[in-house]
């Protein structure tokens, strides 16, 4: 799911960019080609995000990276209100959410859901990913973002 | 000493707190000194506290990136030798205890004899922790959460406030009583940033949000000040013009993978204190229901009913009912809780004004003097890893 032109936070945010030792990379160029890529050890099959360098379960070295279906499930959440950087001053309030990927190992990942930043959010509902690209950026990059999902479109 | 004794690896009852200082405490950026000098006239307060020389310390530690080096503080002092310097690694607050602990581990191993701790903060000089500084990049956990808008440490720490009130059920009105507590325990006493400016239900409840679930009065303050204490060995203790204060007991760490990135610690819903208060009761040989007031670091109440929980004051689904105002204030609240004020309403010295306090409960010279205080806990950073506790307890308790 791509949507080429919207943006949830305004322009001026940091730009992720992946580590000088590269350890990131696969996951960034990896959403910038519209998939999610996370680590997952082929020695124990440990899942893992974020990435690092040695699998925490086996000790195996640079796990492997595998794509999985950008969906989950919403394991906390927040509302922020107070701008902590100069671009979110007058904007706001947005929602932040920390979504579980259950088919992954339950690894998490923290992204905004897109919406109505007033709804009412529930952990445990149901998310799809949403890649979200800066192509303009400099460095260009894409952040994944998160919906509800409706349970009948399944 | 026996060879028991010897080979018992304990700090409990083998060092005391003898001198405690600090300098006034000012809201951020309004300090007229610099860090440094801060530091210092905080460590000569401790000094001037215990009736000790100054020349006499040979040893200092602190925590989180401090900034005031230990040389150079030797040098400045006149110490006539450094023997020991020690920085506790990362966890913000998390170290506040665990620069206790590590002065004292060097006094028992022998390294040292007499070990200033202290934490100085002059945010006018090196800019506030609550901002995001000007940057175009990131990498590692943080590009993980900056694109998002999870920036400054509010926003890092209330998903996993949200998520603990979700799994136990805990309502608004814990947290409001933490910050009630606070505020009231700092209108008694003239150091705190908010004397004079007390809190009450309805103006909680009407503050701006920073980011659900935190209220303004949920966070702590960012404050100018430094604060020191000085140890020696527990044979010494009495040598020195005040009561000392022991410690009974210090851990820290934190649990299996609990800084896993970004937001991936397998038991995320806590304050990191899951082995630590095992730990910290453990070596004091004593249990919560023995220890009469509590000093529990508030970077946002959430992370203190976690703490509490966790150092077992209370089951987390009794969290609602345990906190209440009245439960949490000296002196006969069931466990009179940062009787200073704490990081929220005396001064955010990054946690070390609650050792002070700590100190203060146990020697009986607190302004919210405690009924039970010969038994005294800090609980440093929760949330971060390491997070670290200690207890000090009064000699009839050794």
């Amino acid at each position: 799911m791509t949507n080429p032109t919207a943006r949830y936070l305004p322009a001026g945010l940091p730009i992720p960019v992946a580590e000088p030792d590269g350890l990131s990379a696969p996951y960034w160029e990896g959403l910038r080609k519209g998939k999610l890529l996370v680590q997952r050890c082929s020695h124990c099959n440990a899942w893992q995000f974020g990435p690092e360098w040695l699998c925490h379960r086996c000790h195996a070295f640079d796990p492997a990276w595998t794509e999985v279906q950008p969906c989950g499930r919403i394991f906390s959440w927040e509302r922020v209100w107070h701008p902590s950087h100069a671009a979110l001053k007058g904007h706001g309030p947005y929602i932040a959410v920390l979504v579980e990927l259950p088919h992954a190992g339950g690894i998490r990942m923290v992204g905004n859901l897109l919406g109505d930043p007033a709804q009412k959010v529930t952990i445990g509902a149901d998310v799809e990913g949403v890649f979200e690209h800066h192509p303009e950026s400099n460095p260009p990059y894409a952040l994944l973002q998160w919906r509800r999902r409706q349970v009948s479109s399944k | 000493m026996t060879a028991r004794a010897r080979d018992e690896r304990t700090l409990r009852g083998r060092v005391a707190v003898i001198g405690i200082g600090e300098t006034e405490y000012y809201r951020h950026g309004a300090s007229p000194d610099p860090e440094f000098k801060l530091a210092l006239k905080a460590i000569l307060a401790a000094c001037e506290d215990a009736g000790l020389d100054p020349r006499d310390i040979d040893g200092f530690s602190s925590y989180s990136d401090d900034r005031s080096e230990a040389s150079r503080l030797a040098a400045a002092l006149g110490t006539h030798r450094l023997r020991t310097a020690t920085m506790q690694w990362g966890g913000g607050g998390g170290g506040c205890c665990a620069a206790v602990a590590n002065a004292a581990a060097a006094i028992v191993a022998g390294l040292a004899d007499c070990v200033v701790v202290f934490r100085s903060l002059a945010q006018g000089q090196y800019g506030r922790f609550g901002q995001a500084a000007g940057i175009h990049t990131v990498s590692g956990e943080r590009s993980y959460l900056m694109p998002y808008g999870v920036l400054a440490p509010p926003q890092r720490f209330a998903m996993r406030v949200q998520r603990y009130m979700h799994e136990h059920g805990v309502r608004q009105d814990a947290m409001c009583a933490i910050a009630l507590a606070s505020y009231h325990h700092a209108q008694a006493n003239p150091r705190a940033v908010m004397y004079g400016r007390p809190l009450d239900p309805g103006k909680y409840d009407a503050s701006r949000w920073i980011v659900e679930p935190f209220h303004l009065y949920d966070c702590c303050m960012e404050n100018d000040g430094a604060a020191a204490l000085v140890l020696v060995s527990a044979e010494r203790a009495s040598d020195f013009r005040r009561k000392p204060a022991y410690l009974l007991g210090a851990a820290f760490g934190s649990g299996h993978r609990a800084a896993a990135t970004a937001h991936n610690a397998p038991l995320y819903a806590t304050a990191s204190f899951d082995t630590v208060a095992p730990d910290v009761y453990r070596m004091a040989e004593i249990g919560p229901s023995d220890v009469g007031v509590v000093q529990a670091y508030e970077n946002f109440t959430g992370g203190v009913v976690m703490a509490l929980a966790e150092h077992g004051f209370f089951r987390p689904e009794d969290a609602n009912d345990f906190l209440t105002f009245e439960n949490l204030i000296a002196p006969s609240g069931r466990l009179p809780l940062n009787t200073s004020g704490g990081n929220l309403a005396e001064c955010y010295m990054h946690g070390f004004e609650l050792v002070l306090e700590a100190v203060r409960q146990v020697r009986g010279t607190s302004t919210s003097q405690a009924r039970r205080s010969d038994v005294a806990m800090v609980i440093g950073g929760p949330m971060v890893s390491p997070a670290s506790n200690l207890i000090l307890g009064s000699e009839a308790t050794l």
